[in-house]
């Protein structure tokens, strides 16, 4: 599967819709679908290590997230609408959940849960991803090593903020980030700047 | 082979465990005379690593832990290489099986190569990084490239094609499987249907 940016031209507004100023009509037809849509994410987990721990949990039992409408975890991309990637992601798995960020259907979101998601956490070596934000494009970010569920609850609950927030006439908010010719979806001085040391961990190399 | 073979270069004894140095040359056979001799039979081979020091002066070492199941005895055995040689030291994989992938992982990290090892490939890094050996002291901790550069280069890789047939356990059971399953899987293609 060739996954290459379309040329600009040859990408429409998806709707018929968009384009068009916001009225009463699609603003009305705004608060209805996003109030679907937010209150019905299906999460695809990406569980990659203790983060994952924390989120098994979350949809335990005890904290509940099926109150979210998030009551089935879909293990198959086609059919998720959010992407939570709990746990830390070495460079290998980057085309991993590259590909599975592109088998997700439109509208989606992501949730980086945990330090190692967001900013490679304590791991700034040679074989981490510095944050899943460098290899797909990221809505919210839980803090936390590993976020407790609270923590986890209220990254969705933002998310579900942030989806009431939007508005069909917006096509910007349903485009696709693909991989363009450098097979990159950032500029590479941009990835680098992102997966800058920080805090402690720009003293600790200790060998070059 | 009873005969004490040549080439122990010190034995000696460190918080409890009983070391023996070999020189590189006569590794293969010290660890087959250790295997196979009445008295010996260090029939296990616990692990196989090996160990870069900070100190450029030092060798780096091979170290292989052996064990006697019913002896209920332990043995090191290190190999020191000089590193400014290359690094090259007889395969074990003919003795000891489990060997095979202990083996693929120092050569990964450290960039031993094995000599007679019947597939000696990257283990754990995927099979075109090109950054070195991560566990050797003179690689910088963040890798060589730019972490941009690292992120393409990860995101080029194509997963499918980590896996050989042998790891697969396919092979021998390559003929008997259908036709379309043979062709994807000579084309290079697993993991998903076309």
């Amino acid at each position: 599967m060739e996954l290459t940016r379309p040329p600009e031209e040859s990408s429409p507004p998806p709707a018929e819709i968009a384009g068009v100023s916001p009225n009463f009509i699609t603003t009305k037809l705004d608060f209805l679908v996003n109030w679907a849509r937010s209150n019905s994410l299906w999460p695809m987990p990406f569980g990659t290590a203790c983060c994952a721990i924390e989120f098994m949990a979350t949809a335990a039992g005890r904290f509940d997230l099926a109150r979210f409408g998030m009551e089935r975890m879909s293990f198959s991309p086609r059919q998720a609408d959010v992407f939570i990637c709990a746990g830390r992601v070495p460079f290998k798995l980057a085309p991993v959940l590259r590909r599975i960020w592109d088998q997700m259907p439109q509208p989606k979101w992501c949730i980086s849960m945990g330090a190692c998601a967001s900013s490679g956490g304590i791991f700034d070596t040679y074989s981490m991803v510095q944050g899943i934000d460098t290899v797909v494009p990221v809505d919210v970010y839980v803090p936390g090593c590993p976020p407790r569920p609270e923590g986890l609850i209220y990254g969705i609950m933002l998310l579900q903020k942030k989806i009431k927030g939007e508005t069909l006439a917006d096509s910007s908010l349903r485009q696709e980030y693909l991989l363009d010719e450098r097979g990159l979806f950032l500029p590479p001085d941009k990835i680098d700047e992102i997966s800058e040391p920080f805090g402690n961990s720009v003293h600790q190399t200790r060998s070059a | 082979m009873t005969e004490r073979p040549d080439g122990v270069l010190r034995a000696w004894t460190s918080c409890g465990d009983e070391i023996i140095d070999v020189s590189p040359a006569a590794a293969r056979g010290v660890l087959q005379w250790l295997r196979d001799t009445p008295g010996q039979e260090f029939n296990y081979l616990v692990d196989l690593t090996a160990v870069d020091y900070r100190d450029p002066e030092r060798p780096l070492e091979v170290v292989y832990n052996l064990r006697s199941l019913h002896r209920r005895a332990d043995l090191r055995v290190k190999v020191p290489l000089d590193k400014s040689q290359p690094l090259v030291v007889d395969s074990v994989v003919d003795l000891w099986k489990g060997a095979d992938w202990l083996e693929r992982e120092v050569y990964d990290m450290f960039g031993v190569t094995f000599r007679g090892h019947p597939d000696l490939r990257r283990i754990l890094m995927w099979d075109t990084y090109a950054e070195g050996h991560p566990l050797r002291k003179d690689f910088p901790l963040r890798g060589h490239f730019t972490r941009a550069e690292q992120t393409r280069q990860a995101l080029a890789a194509n997963p499918e094609a980590h896996y050989s047939l042998e790891e697969l356990s396919l092979a021998e059971a390559y003929a008997e499987l259908p036709e379309d399953v043979r062709k994807r899987l000579a084309a290079g293609q697993r993991g998903f249907v076309p």
